[in-house]
């Protein structure tokens, strides 16, 4: 006898999951499929998660999710070949009873959240994967085909979390191909520290206090692309990641990036003695609000990377994942509570929630960053660069009057990016696209 | 036939790392996974049951984390899952572990006699292959280690033939049943369990025995207090001071980077050399 199921989750990462959770948590029976040994054996972030789409799933997470530190200082750093320049904004408010941000490691993270699933009721699979959606003769997905043999498994609905790659949604012409320009790899790196020395080294009072430093400029090597440290409680996580189509363009292996960065004057002293345990590349998907696939059809629908839902600009990722996840359950469930089917007429109402969240007004926002970067390359290299070597003649005190040196950094502005006009122009398409 | 495979979740060697300070074993967030040899004993036993009939249970002494792995075996497609677990079981060495293990089989041949008892050849955590021996003794079963291949199996007569690897060669021995094997890794394939499998594995209430459960009564066999064995010391090993050497093999054929890393070989163990080409 064929099985079925209410709800069948493609993917056991953060949208998977929440969706599985919601859906499991309100009764309904669901199978999830991940094709990793374990969930998150698979998976790579940086990782930050953020409390707050976390919480609207799972309220008391923090009970025993197993989480590195909570982020009481962010760091902003532009690089260029020797120097940094920077913002730090550390804040004793960030140390509250429900801290926003965490630092995590994903392996575990996925592992416990995946728990959660599971004592909500749903049944999970791993080691398989998803090779086919069925398709009943009129075209609305009925169940699914994997890699081990016993045939289909049958559900009312298909939600794909299946992450940033897509391949079901692609193979089952739900969605287009993935553009090169729409994909950044990122690799990264795991470093082990004894816990006292990540603690000294960043400054850290309390014991579960940690620290986030975002990067740009010459970190990317004038592709489009940003780099970031994380401290965990006894490591660091460190990577960089740039646009596909770059990478293919300049033909840095994406490797040497990293090690350029990890040699980084400004770098370097922070990993000092570190053991590397882990490298992990993965994609991010990147081509914000007009990369956004058709998102459901009869009997599917789509939720977290594999939708394309990440904000690049402020580096978010999981919980959009977990927000659309929860948000594809609230609706699985809503209609099954007033008997109807999962059509793509009846999934309007996942359309309409994801319209009216965060998700879709900060993608939307944001909508025109991408191309923009892509096209201006220039911005990620010039402004930096001019900014170093304004800051570095303004604190160099060599017999030069203040004002020869006001006139030198304006001068290494109009150099780094061309012309006076250029500068005007720059400033005029980044005001557009941030507005 | 009732067959049962006994298994041990273990610490993926792959991933442990050892703390650069303090030298000792970091075993925190290193993934567990089935002891690998323990699986050529599954796919042995379950290979068995496809072929003459009946069940391979899949037990386990551990923590209750250890239900991963026999779900893990469910899923691969054995039939039953039973998890010995509790505290005073913590600490064991391998006479206390075998103890618990023969305790357990001898409650679970009260309910099914069991033909066959199933190990790996050894973990990869202890590597001392002693647990299956130490099974064998006390339940006084026959026990046939370090097998690569079972020829026969005539279940009118109760008797099996199998192959094991010795020193200097291979010996082909006939036991009566019931008795004990111990498999060699690469012994065969494992199979993938089919969704059915799978979708069984993930509802199955895998059966957890406290050592009361289990028939132990003597608890001072048990756990640490049953375990006469010491750990004298735990260290990594220090990195050797010979560098390697390398080869430059640019522009060169096989043949000749052939010969010249013989002659690094030759070179550093010139016995060999007059031993191969005597
Ligand atoms: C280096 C890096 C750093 C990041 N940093 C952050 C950060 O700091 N904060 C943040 O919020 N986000 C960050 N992100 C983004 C974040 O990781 C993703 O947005 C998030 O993981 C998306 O979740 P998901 O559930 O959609 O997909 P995933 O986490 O990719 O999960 C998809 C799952 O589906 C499974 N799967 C795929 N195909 C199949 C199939 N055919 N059959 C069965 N299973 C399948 C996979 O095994 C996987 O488990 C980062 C990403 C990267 C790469």
């Amino acid at each position: 006898m064929a099985e079925h199921f209410d709800a069948i989750v493609v993917g056991a990462g953060p949208s998977g999951n929440a969706a599985a959770y919601t859906m499991a948590k309100a009764g309904l029976s669901v199978l999830q499929i991940d094709r990793g040994e374990y969930p998150g054996s698979k998976n790579v972030q940086g990782a930050i998660l953020y409390a707050d789409a976390l919480e609207r799933v799972i309220p008391d997470f923090r009970e025993d999710a197993p989480l590195e530190r909570h982020v009481v200082e962010q760091r902003m750093w532009f690089l260029d070949e020797t120097s940094h320049t920077g913002a730090h904004y550390r804040s004793d408010d960030f140390n509250e009873a429900k801290p926003n941000r965490y630092t995590i490691l994903r392996a575990p993270f996925d592992k416990w959240f995946s728990s959660k699933v599971r004592e909500a009721g749903a049944i999970l699979i791993c080691e398989t994967t998803v090779t086919e959606l069925v398709k009943d003769a009129r075209g609305r997905v009925i169940g699914v085909l994997t890699d081990r043999e016993g045939g289909a498994i049958y559900a009312d609905i298909v939600v794909l979390g299946e992450g940033v790659n897509g391949l079901i949604g692609q193979r089952a012409g739900l969605r287009p191909e993935l553009k090169p320009a729409h994909v950044a790899l990122a690799v990264k790196e795991t470093h082990f520290l004894p816990e006292e020395t990540v603690r000294e080294r960043f400054n850290l009072q309390g014991e579960e206090d940690g620290v986030v430093i975002e990067v740009f400029g010459g970190v990317s090597s004038g592709m489009v692309g940003t780099g970031f440290l994380y401290t965990n409680r006894e490591s660091i996580s460190i990577g960089v990641g740039c646009l596909i189509s770059d990478f293919a363009e300049t033909r840095i292996p994406p490797y040497e990036l990293l090690d350029r960065f990890k040699a980084h004057p400004s770098v370097a002293p922070l990993l000092k003695g570190s053991e590397m345990k882990e490298y992990v590349a993965h994609l991010i998907p990147e081509g914000g609000y007009n990369a956004i696939p058709r998102l459901t059809g009869d009997g599917w629908a789509i939720i977290g990377d594999a939708g394309q839902f990440v904000n690049a600009v402020h580096r978010e990722g999981s919980n959009l994942a977990m927000t659309t996840g929860r948000l594809v359950g609230e609706t699985v469930v809503q209609l099954k509570a007033e008997g109807k089917p999962c059509t793509d007429a009846n999934l309007k109402l996942y359309r309409d929630k994801l319209a009216g969240s965060f998700v879709m007004k900060d993608l939307k926002k944001y909508r025109k960053v991408p191309a923009l970067l892509e096209k201006n390359k220039h911005l990620l290299t010039a402004y930096p660069n001019a900014m170093s070597q304004a800051l570095q003649s303004m604190l160099r005190v060599d017999g030069a009057s203040k004002r020869e040196k006001e006139g030198q950094a304006l001068a290494a502005l109009k150099k780094n990016r061309g012309s006076w006009a250029g500068v005007a122009t720059d400033m005029f398409k980044l005001a557009r696209a941030w507005r | 036939m009732h067959i049962v495979v006994c298994i041990k979740q273990v610490p993926d060697s792959a991933q442990i790392r050892v703390h650069p300070v303090t030298n000792t074993i970091m075993r925190q967030g290193v993934p567990t996974i089935i002891n690998p040899y323990d699986l050529f004993a599954l796919e042995e036993a379950m290979r068995l049951r496809d072929e003459f009939g009946g069940r391979v249970t899949v037990l386990c002494m551990g923590p209750p984390m250890a239900e991963d792995a026999l779900r893990r075996a469910l899923g691969l497609g054995a039939d039953q899952a039973v998890l010995i677990t509790d505290r005073r079981f913590a600490g064991s060495d391998t006479l206390a572990t075998s103890f618990a293990l023969a305790t357990a089989l001898e409650t679970l041949g009260k309910e099914h006699p069991i033909d066959i008892v199933f190990t790996g050849k050894q973990t990869i955590d202890g590597d001392t292959a002693q647990v299956g021996p130490g099974i064998a003794c006390r339940l006084e079963l026959n026990q046939l280690t370090y097998v690569a291949a079972i020829d026969s199996l005539d279940k009118a007569k109760g008797e099996i033939v199998a192959r094991r690897r010795a020193e200097g060669g291979v010996q082909v021995l006939k036991s009566k049943l019931p008795c004990l094997i111990t498999m060699l890794e690469g012994a065969n394939t494992l199979r993938r369990g089919s969704v059915q499998d799978m979708l069984r594995a993930a509802r199955a209430k895998v059966t957890v025995w406290s050592a009361e459960d289990a028939g132990v009564g003597d608890l001072l066999k048990c756990g640490l207090r049953g375990s006469p064995t010491v750990v004298k010391k735990v260290f990594a090993p220090q990195p050797r001071e010979e560098p390697a050497e390398m080869v430059a093999v640019e522009g060169k054929t096989p043949a000749q980077i052939g010969d010249a890393i013989l002659d690094l070989v030759f070179a550093r163990q010139p016995k060999l050399e007059a031993e191969l080409t005597a």
